[in-house]
């Protein structure tokens, strides 16, 4: 119900909502979308991930490249760069999952600095520092998705999707065994079950859902740049993860809300917004260590139990 | 038939060896009681039959078929189970949803990445919950019911999929009398399609439930037979019994 609820307030924003705000839901949706995936492996895998960004900028480059380079039409990138980033998934999950914890972290990481540095150093491919540029927004059915409204809709009907299928995901017998795996690895193994593969299996499917976030990246910006691939994009989308409550369906949206909101607001008022951003993290860690969404849901509780 | 068997098995941790030399053949539908003091290697003995430890060296058979290569998964998808000393269940979830997920464990479901869990793991789970004495907590987390329901909550995840052979690593530990007779009970109870390994430290608790009897001590075996062969034998009291 609340689902619906907060499904058809954000179908109804564009209607009150002037053309800033629309592009930043449209933003923040795409961001959602991205940190829902990381919570595939934080929050339901026990997987703390730091190079996520990889695939969101895999994701985007390829697609843009393809375009660029090679004149592929929307309907021919869009399949390949998503089918292109989850076979890396494929690849960078057997290297990542030698691992788990700490060194888990450290691989994620690892590998996606090796993409982020080629992206900025093979400036035949991607022109380095400068960026792809260029780029067309996909026309849907001859919808033109260049004014702010047509591609908030274009953003939510893929955004709600992508959220839908991962809940689907989480909620399946499978992300039962998941759930499992991340709290008794060892137990899980006595039951029958292959928690290796269960976790990979599971990074693939976030890597998929990472290179998606990276279509609605490059198609919203219409311009790729390495930035897109660094450890810092990856750490925000971790933070979202976390400062929403990980392991939760709505944390990662509230997550990327609050980021997105503390970044464009705040950057507008104060130079230092990192700062103000670094303060907002901290708060929410003290009074709500598992993240807004679950920490109001604990104080409306207690709320509702004294009144 | 043998059910199990382990030839020349040997188990060092950093030059320590907890498994010295062991070898052990546990009939079909056999009852095998394994006692040893402290630090005898009886759980190592187990981690290594299940896979939670690689081997050193030796082999372990199960149904005549080599296994100690393979990784515990494949090992319980050939029919071997096991109970751990320390409860290790999943302490938010119901009783319902651990037995549940012991059923899933080998069934094909378990791949199903779109389809909710179907309620018919769960209804097999109370099936089998109501076999062990716990119907009526099917429904309660797990870290919410007595220990004593721990435990059989933890045999029944075992019994859920109908093992060929089942390993119980002190199944009657830290219970209370009235307990340990339910849980007993339970273990007796077990259909002799099942070969049952059980590992106890208390010597006197479990002799009677066991066909024959395993001392082992300082990772290796010292005496095997039946009850009264190993209670008879002075060894078993030189190591086991202290005088």
């Amino acid at each position: 119900m609340r689902w619906i609820v907060a499904l058809v307030l954000a179908a109804l924003l564009p209607l009150v909502a002037g053309e800033y705000y629309i592009n930043l839901a449209s933003q923040i949706l795409i961001f959602a979308v991205f940190a829902a995936s990381i919570n595939l492996l934080l929050g339901y895998g026990g997987l703390p991930t730091l190079g996520h960004a990889a695939y969101l900028g895999i994701g985007a480059y390829v697609s843009a490249l393809l375009q660029l380079k090679l004149g592929f039409g929307h309907l021919m990138a869009a399949p390949l760069a998503v089918l292109a980033t989850t076979l890396m998934g494929c690849a960078f999950g057997l290297i990542a999952l030698r691992a788990t914890g700490l060194g888990f972290l450290m691989l994620t990481l690892a590998l996606s600095q090796v993409l982020w540095g080629t992206a900025y150093r093979w400036v035949s491919m991607t022109d380095g520092d400068n960026g792809l540029r260029g780029l067309a927004r996909p026309a849907p059915f001859g919808l033109d998705l260049n004014q702010a409204m047509p591609f908030y809709y274009f953003a939510l009907i893929i955004g709600v999707l992508s959220i839908w299928l991962m809940a689907r995901f989480v909620g399946s017998a499978f992300g039962a065994t998941l759930k499992g795996a991340r709290d008794q690895p060892r137990r899980m193994s006595a039951l029958g079950y292959d928690v290796w593969l269960i976790r990979w299996i599971t990074f693939v499917y976030a890597s998929f859902w990472g290179a998606v976030s990276g279509l609605l990246f490059v198609y919203y910006h219409k311009y790729i740049h390495p930035v897109s691939l660094s450890l810092a994009n990856s750490a925000e989308g971790l933070l979202a993860v976390i400062a929403g409550g990980s392991g939760t369906l709505a944390g990662p949206l509230v997550g990327a809300a609050i980021v997105l909101l503390l970044k464009n607001w705040a950057s507008a008022y104060i130079e230092r917004w990192n700062m103000l951003l670094g303060f907002v993290f901290v708060f929410i860690v003290v009074f709500m260590p598992e993240g807004v969404v679950p920490g109001v849901q604990r104080l409306w509780k207690r709320f509702v139990s004294r009144a | 038939m043998e059910a199990l068997r382990i030839q020349s098995l040997k188990k060092a941790f950093g030059g320590l060896p907890a498994i010295a030399d062991v070898s052990l053949r546990v009939e079909a539908g056999e009852r095998r009681l394994i006692i040893g003091p402290n630090g005898a290697g009886k759980t190592t003995l187990f981690n290594l039959l299940t896979g939670d430890l690689p081997r050193d060296a030796g082999s372990i058979e199960l149904f005549g078929l080599e296994v100690s290569r393979l990784a515990t998964h494949a090992r319980v998808h050939m029919g071997l189970a096991r109970t751990y000393q320390i409860i290790t269940l999943f302490p938010k979830d119901t009783l319902e949803h651990n037995v549940a997920l012991s059923l899933l464990g080998l069934s094909r479901t378990r791949w199903n990445t779109f389809g909710r869990l179907p309620q018919r793991f769960l209804e097999e789970a109370r099936t089998v919950l109501a076999r062990v004495g716990l119907e009526s907590v099917a429904r309660r987390p797990i870290a919410e019911v007595a220990y004593g329901e721990k435990r059989r909550a933890e045999i029944a995840m075992a019994l859920a999929q109908k093992p060929r052979v089942l390993l119980l690593d002190e199944p009657l530990a830290g219970l209370s009398r009235e307990e340990r007779a339910q849980v007993k009970t339970l273990i007796g109870g077990i259909p002799r399609e099942t070969t049952v390994v059980m590992i106890e430290h208390d010597m006197d608790t479990a002799l009677d439930m066991a066909d024959r009897i395993t001392v082992l001590h300082y990772g290796r075996v010292i005496v095997e037979g039946t009850r009264a062969e190993v209670v008879a034998d002075p060894k078993t009291r030189e190591v086991y019994l202290g005088h």
